[in-house]
């Protein structure tokens, strides 16, 4: 079943929220990352508001799908869209980077507990997503409704360990992990088949056994395809190649590697970005006049 | 003479002392602490039957996990499995766990505390003919460095099964240090074993007060105590503390010793620096400094040959121990 109108601009809209709360987060902190924050942000929003079976008002309920973030760098927009789901208050957000605060640079699991992992280190997020998978085959078996996800860099898969436990997930045939890699092909000293070429990159996860498609990972109804056709992946582990533009939302950041790890910092910089956001809102609102 | 507190094996002194790898007394230990608890599960970086794994594996298939050559997906693997409730046993050598995957050790499972057990193998360079690349004499340095990491060296295959039970009944993340090479067996089964505590095995006779303070840990204990009772047929007496947990350090036991005797020897199978002595050191020199001499390697890397060449090679042998002995009594004020 895909999305109704009305859901893909109730979806829309909580993207341009969380899209702007990146923002003023990241100008509040003074530092951070950008580009992958708001260009995964469409697919965070899909995660938490669609696919994702959670309680916000009961982290640690027991029978929770989990969610692992390997790059932790992009961790705004998982703070962002966790905020705007129910997790905590979203003025919470201003705290990010500070002293002190339970939104750490890099997301620390001690700090905020309804995180089932730190991340910052690339490469490793896979691997646990794989093990808590894992265990659960072992206490449940493989009929458990438990989903696992987990979500990935491009840059990342620059890492070794991404490739052993892409080796072992294929091994274990885990059926209820899907992987979604943000493919945005920027990386921090530029552009990622420069630096490290990934192409074919679709071939190289079918290579180890795992069910791939490509999507356009600002389209909510692909998105939605994608999500129900990995779940319904019965003897594989799913990935899905998810096409995104760094700094989506801000035309003169978009697709620009200088903009993966630093947030808007002069005055101009900050104008443009918050600019930016009120013209996608008054565009988004346009589009749907109709409903 | 042996502490008899300890209810250590009478016959460690005789030339037909029975023998076991300390290695095979953790095998021992984590089939039975499966047995006990359901969520212990088992991974192994394709050294299944010389980590002892075997036993568990064959026992409980369904439990244990082949990883293959992958030491970076063993750590964070069983990372995600202990966020599940599981209690993961990792093991390969330790020269490649934790040698290859320190990072994945700190971040996915010490600073996410969680109770992964992770067993190094073939530890010391009495792993012999493999040769340098495969003795680990820098594993205890790695790990008491990061927090919240437990680092335990059992001294014989009893006290290694006794650790692995422990470690599995522990909330903490922990690495337990395992040697290749058959070792004499210097404890009982009535041998009080707890995380944490370490013991004097060995104290003068009657009201003779010691003249020096031997600690050591692992493989090495049994040198320890023969230097130990060769010196007091010479008429010097030392006690030999027994650190089984290098971290946390049994501050007290190490404190008391210094105190009494005024004078240290470290023995361990690694280096000098950051290991067992490096602990010692940092402990002593804010609580009670004393002179300290150090058992171990020097600063280099190993080669190939027999255990007994190496350990003789590298200044870790009895004539060694009595030798920095006799040293450090020199040094006393």
């Amino acid at each position: 079943m895909s999305l109704t109108d009305e859901k893909v601009f109730d979806l829309e809209k909580k993207a341009l929220a969380i899209r702007k709360s990146i923002i003023t987060m990241l100008i509040e902190a003074g530092s951070g990352h950008t580009a992958g924050p708001l260009g995964m942000a469409d697919i965070f929003t899909y995660l938490y508001f669609v696919a994702l079976r959670h309680d916000p008002k009961n982290p640690s309920w027991e029978d929770r799908d989990r969610f692992v973030l390997s790059n932790g760098h992009i961790c705004p927009v998982l703070y962002a869209t966790m905020a705007h789901a129910g997790y905590f208050p979203v003025h919470e957000l201003m705290t990010l980077r500070k002293f002190g605060a339970r939104l750490q640079g890099h997301p620390h699991r001690e700090w905020l507990s309804a995180l089932e992992t730190s991340s910052g280190p690339l490469g490793s997020g896979l691997s646990q997503a794989v093990g808590m998978a894992l265990a659960e085959r072992i206490t449940a078996g493989r009929t458990s409704p438990k989903q696992f996800y987990c979500f990935t860099g491009d840059g990342e898969l620059d890492c070794g360990q991404i490739w052993e436990a892409a080796m072992l997930a294929g091994k274990e045939k885990i059926q209820n992990l899907t992987v979604v890699i943000d493919r945005n092909n920027i990386q921090i000293d530029g552009f990622t088949e420069d630096i490290m070429p990934l192409n074919p990159l679709a071939d190289k996860w079918r290579s180890f056994n795992w069910h791939v498609q490509e999507i356009d990972g600002h389209n909510f109804r692909m998105i939605e395809e994608a999500f129900g056709q990995a779940r319904a992946v019965f003897d594989r582990p799913s990935v899905i190649i998810a096409n995104t533009i760094p700094s989506r939302g801000i035309p003169d950041f978009e697709g620009k590697f200088e903009w993966h790890g630093k947030p808007p910092q002069t005055d101009e910089e900050k104008k443009t970005a918050l600019d930016a956001l009120r013209t996608l809102s008054g565009k988004l609102k346009n589009e749907h006049s109709t409903l | 003479m042996l502490n008899p507190e300890q209810k250590l094996n009478q016959k460690v002194f005789s030339h037909d002392v029975e023998q076991l790898p300390i290695r095979k007394g953790f095998g021992e230990g984590l089939l039975f602490a499966a047995e006990k608890d359901e969520r212990v599960v088992g991974l192994c970086a394709d050294l299944t039957d010389s980590t002892v794994m075997n036993l568990f594996k064959a026992k409980f298939p369904t439990r244990f996990i082949e990883m293959g050559v992958a030491e970076q997906n063993l750590a964070s693997v069983a990372s995600g499995m202990a966020a599940m409730g599981k209690i993961p046993f990792i093991t390969s050598y330790a020269m490649f766990s934790p040698g290859r995957n320190w990072e994945q050790i700190r971040t996915t499972i010490c600073y996410n505390n969680v109770p992964v057990k992770i067993a190094g193998s073939h530890a010391g360079v009495s792993v012999g003919p493999d040769g340098g690349t495969h003795q680990a004499i820098e594993d205890i340095a790695i790990m008491r460095v990061i927090p919240r990491m437990v680092v335990i060296s059992p001294c014989d295959a009893i006290e290694a099964r006794k650790a692995t039970l422990a470690a599995a009944q522990s909330p903490d993340p922990t690495y337990i240090r395992l040697a290749r090479e058959k070792t004499p067996i210097i404890t009982t089964e009535a041998t009080p074993f707890t995380i944490g505590k370490a013991h004097i095995i060995f104290h003068p006779e009657g009201t003779q007060k010691a003249d020096v303070g031997i600690i050591a840990t692992g493989a090495l204990v049994h040198k320890a105590l023969v230097a130990a009772q060769k010196l007091s047929q010479h008429g010097i007496f030392v006690k030999v503390l027994n650190v089984a947990t290098i971290k946390p350090l049994d501050e007290e036991a190490v404190w008391r010793l210094a105190h009494e005797t005024k004078a240290i020897v470290t023995v361990e199978e690694h280096q000098i620096k950051g290991g067992l002595g490096g602990a010692v050191a940092e402990c002593l020199a804010v609580h009670y400094p004393v002179p300290i001499e150090f058992i171990g390697v020097h600063d280099v890397f190993g080669q190939s040959g027999t255990p007994e060449e190496l350990i003789e090679h590298y200044g870790m042998g009895e004539s060694h121990i009595i030798t920095a002995v006799r040293k450090v009594i020199l040094r006393k004020k």
